[in-house]
């Protein structure tokens, strides 16, 4: 139910960000899904990506320092309401959202959220429970 | 082990009745013959005969670094040129170098010195002392590598940069005592860990460091990384080069000076008063034994205390507190001394930081500012936003409580701050151009 996203720490200057996709290109690396959450300093890069650990491994020999994070991909029904309906959900099981960010493409009719919470496997308990369909990671990375 | 017995245990009258002796005569020769000490000593109304005692040194005026530039190139030596065998300079960071010449009698010295030196370090006949100090003009190099021949180790004469061929040297050749700056000697745990090596796994025993002040967290993570026994060494070039002092490796606390050839003294920086046993403050160092450039009270910059406690190790030459830093290293921030070790052990107190950080210090209108850099590695790295403010808080709070200075903490990514092959830049001052 979980998927796999990369964290990687960048300062604020320029060709950072241009670099680290490039060598994720260069590796043959797509992106799948992205976030960019920024500070005056620096930033943190999130990435779904469709091959995991090769993006950790050729970030890392270039010198980036990268961390592998569980979040989790919902789908939300692409309405207005739609992402009311499942925050509704979380905040009346108790659940905290740290961040969340939207998927560039839909999976079907629906859009996707990816969320990151600080208890993962209650998220997940409280989705399910309230039928909301959460994505494996095989479905995201090829999406 | 001591290397030389019978100097190196000498009871403390029988030290300071042949210091006396040997100040005596230096005093005396640098008076005929040094034009700079003979003015001076007429400008402070002191002949050499008025000094009987120790106690006496503190009517004799301080030599300045300032005054080795003004007498470029030779006019500080002792001695006529052809008696001189060796001449080294210190780097010139500013305008011309500093020139040092060193006598036959000198280098043996030298030598003798940085025998008792590595043997007090630990080492012995059959190490391979991989000398990692640049040869050249800088003394570190020669020195250490005279001495590493006197006591039979076999020398590899390294010299500085070149890192890949170092780590192969170090792991083929299987050395066993390395010499190099305290920040080298991480730069080369770190380059071989890149190469999927572990210097813990080589025959390295005994590493040997100076030339830039260090702290005791900085030995701890080098010990850590390198699987070693790290031992502080003092020595400036004016004064001989490497040798003129180093911890023992039984007690690895505070270094003892060799107060044969040296007299040390304490001094308050600013009034320039000797200061009572045990306070810290600026060494300052006077040679009684060279012929080429003696010095007298020689005003080292460096920051320190004597131990006059007796050592572990039999040894009975005074020993000095690690140096905290340099009086010219010191910066003022809005007020406040700052060494740039202090912000060190700041950061080395906190889990997981790394030390390399550099400062960098501003003037905004008319108030300084101080930004500490630090790289963020996979320690200290998280995913969430508010785990790295925390961590730049955190800094920030430790060095407002320890030093009573306000700085701005900036995470900058791992390798952004220069490695140095020599001695580490940690301080950038920008306030210098206004």
């Amino acid at each position: 139910m979980k998927v796999a996203q990369i964290s990687i720490f960048i300062e604020n200057k320029t060709g950072r960000l241009a670099e680290v996709s490039r060598v994720l290109g260069d590796a043959g690396v797509n992106i799948r899904a992205l976030s960019l959450a920024d500070t005056s300093d620096f930033g943190i890069l999130r990435l779904i990506v469709d091959q995991t650990d090769k993006a950790k491994e050729v970030l890392k020999k270039e010198g980036f320092t990268v961390s592998k994070t569980e979040v989790i991909a919902v789908e939300v029904p692409d309405r207005p309401k739609g992402l009311y309906s499942i925050l509704d959900i979380l905040d009346k099981g108790k659940v905290n959202v740290e961040y969340m960010y939207a998927f560039v493409e839909r999976c079907g009719e629906n859009a996707v959220i990816i969320f990151r919470f600080d208890d993962v496997d209650a998220a997940i308990k409280v989705l399910t429970e309230n039928s909301v369909q959460v994505l494996p990671g095989d479905r995201i990375y090829g999406i | 082990m001591i290397w030389n017995d019978e100097f190196e245990t000498l009871p403390r009258e029988a030290i300071q009745s042949l210091q006396l002796k040997r100040l005596q005569q230096t005093l005396q020769r640098v008076n005929a013959t040094v034009p700079l000490y003979k003015r001076k000593f007429n400008e402070a109304k002191v002949t050499p005969e008025q000094i009987r005692s120790l106690e006496d040194m503190q009517r004799l005026p301080f030599t300045l670094k300032q005054d080795m530039r003004d007498t470029y190139p030779y006019g500080m030596f002792a001695v006529p040129l052809e008696q001189i065998v060796r001449i080294h300079a210190s780097s010139g960071t500013t305008g011309k170098p500093t020139v040092v010449g060193y006598t036959r009698r000198d280098i043996e010295t030298w030598t003798e010195l940085m025998a008792r030196s590595f043997v007090a370090a630990g080492a012995h006949k059959g190490d391979v002392i991989h000398n990692a100090y640049g040869y050249g003009l800088f003394t570190g190099g020669l020195g250490a590598h005279y001495g590493a021949e006197k006591i039979g180790a076999s020398v590899i004469p390294m010299s500085g940069g070149n890192t890949k061929k170092q780590i192969m040297i170090m792991q083929d050749f299987g050395s066993s005592v390395l010499t190099c700056t305290p920040s080298y000697c991480l730069f080369l745990a770190e380059a071989a860990r890149e190469e999927g090596l572990d210097i813990r796994d080589f025959k390295l025993r005994v590493g040997i460091h100076g030339a830039e002040p260090w702290s005791e967290q900085m030995r701890n993570e080098i010990e850590e990384n390198l699987g070693i026994k790290a031992i502080d060494i003092y020595g400036l070039s004016e004064i001989l080069g490497p040798g003129v002092g180093i911890e023992c490796i039984e007690a690895q606390t505070g270094l003892h000076i060799w107060e044969d050839h040296f007299i040390p003294e304490i001094i308050n920086p600013e009034t320039g008063e000797v200061l009572p046993p045990g306070e810290r403050g600026e060494l300052v160092i006077t040679t009684i034994t060279k012929e080429g450039i003696p010095l007298i009270r020689y005003r080292t910059r460096d920051i320190t205390r004597l131990i006059p406690e007796p050592c572990i190790c039999g040894r009975t030459h005074v020993r000095l507190e690690r140096m905290s830093g340099r009086s010219d290293d010191m910066l003022i921030i809005r007020g406040v001394n700052v060494f740039p070790s202090q912000i060190e052990s700041v950061l080395f107190n906190i889990e997981g930081v790394e030390p390399h950080y550099q400062l960098i210090v501003e003037r905004d209108g008319n108030l300084d500012t101080l930004e500490v850099q630090v790289e963020v590695n996979e320690k200290t790295f998280s995913d969430e936003i508010k785990v790295l403010q925390d961590l730049g808080n955190r800094i920030r709070k430790d060095i407002k409580d320890l030093l009573g200075v306000t700085c701005k903490v900036r995470l900058v990514e791992p390798r952004s701050i220069a490695r140095s092959e020599g001695k580490a830049k940690r301080v950038i001052d920008n306030r210098q151009s206004d």
